[in-house]
């Protein structure tokens, strides 16, 4: 599956540029497996190869790992997973298989997709994981290969199914302005949840224009730049 | 040391805020506001990352390959080319411009 593929790029990327902050293989296999976030990953050892205090580096990670709280809402509704399995399924909440679940049009293939998705993403990216903390030291400088680009393409590829709508190219864009524009007066990890905030003020800009509505999705309006 | 006492923190912090979202009460999403919202903020959040993985170094904006290497994945996606062919053009890019400008 293409997913799996292009995300084990990252993954040998994210064990090249560990080990290469001075993380030994054993910290880098155990951030794949045990937080299992890509972003929040890559913003932990970056952070920790910088010199960075290590509670302040965790803290920037775990602040972009909040966006997963707001995907295993949405995924909680499209899933309707008891109770048990929950805590299970949980560690699997992430970008790729919010993405690839949401775009599936049954509860059935909702959990078929989550599952395998999971499944495969969470394997690859601990495999390769390895593979890269064990190979750094053959493989160099990483970047000049073009690999850090993977993550934010993978992120683009996953994103733009989801614009339909003027609504939700509005968000976007207003996402992206926020993010961008806050990057240097927020500490890590903040801009983007502050970004988040997109979502609320184009749903509360709509409303105010057409009263009342809050029907079927896909009807928005919205201007570029209205999240502020 | 401090590094596993780190690595502890996040993965403890990023596994309870994933869990959080799961474990929202179904009734809570019934209403239609909520439902749109909890659509449009997976949007926002991943356009929000994407422009940061691409244009942010630490606190800094920078403007480098991993741009035009963006830039070729989006004419890819345009062109309704598959997924892996869209990340492989970002990275053949990327790497490429790198080599030219050294």
């Amino acid at each position: 599956m293409g997913v799996g593929i292009a995300v084990g790029l990252s993954g040998f990327a994210f064990g090249v540029t560990s080990a290469g902050g001075g993380l030994t293989v054993a910290q880098t296999c155990a951030l794949s497996l045990l937080v299992f976030t890509g972003a929040s990953q890559f913003a932990l050892v970056g952070a920790l190869a910088s010199g960075g205090n290590p509670l302040t580096a965790a803290a920037g990670a775990f602040f972009l790992g909040v966006r997963n709280a707001f995907y295993g809402l949405r995924l909680s509704q499209l899933l309707a997973l008891p109770r048990a399995v929950r805590p299970f399924a949980a560690q699997w909440v992430i970008d790729e298989t919010t993405a690839v679940a949401l775009a599936q049009p049954t509860r059935r293939s909702v959990r078929i997709g989550f599952t395998v998705t999971g499944l495969s993403l969470y394997t690859l990216w601990n495999l390769t994981t390895l593979l890269g903390a064990v190979g750094a030291d053959a493989i160099g400088d990483t970047d000049a290969w073009g690999l850090d680009a993977a993550g934010p393409a993978v992120f683009l590829a996953l994103l733009a199914p989801m614009l339909k709508t003027t609504m939700e190219r509005a968000v976007a864009v207003a996402a992206v302005v926020l993010g961008l524009g806050l990057l240097s007066v927020l500490p890590a990890g903040v801009p983007v949840l502050v970004a988040a905030l997109a979502a609320p003020a184009a749903l509360y800009v709509e409303g105010r224009r057409r009263p009342g509505s809050g029907g079927r999705p896909g009807t928005g309006h919205g201007a570029p730049g209205e999240g502020r | 040391m401090t590094i596993w006492i780190a690595i502890g923190v996040t993965a403890v912090g990023c596994y309870v805020v994933k869990l959080t979202g799961l474990l929202v009460p179904a009734g809570v999403l019934e209403r239609p506001l909520v439902r749109r919202l909890a659509a449009l903020l997976p949007v926002a959040l991943l356009a929000a990352l994407t422009a940061q993985q691409t244009f942010a170094d630490g606190r800094l904006l920078v403007v480098d390959a991993k741009a035009a290497g963006l830039a070729a994945a989006a004419v890819a996606l345009l062109l309704r080319a598959p997924f892996l062919l869209v990340v492989g053009a970002a990275v053949v890019v990327t790497a490429g411009v790198r080599a030219m400008t050294g």
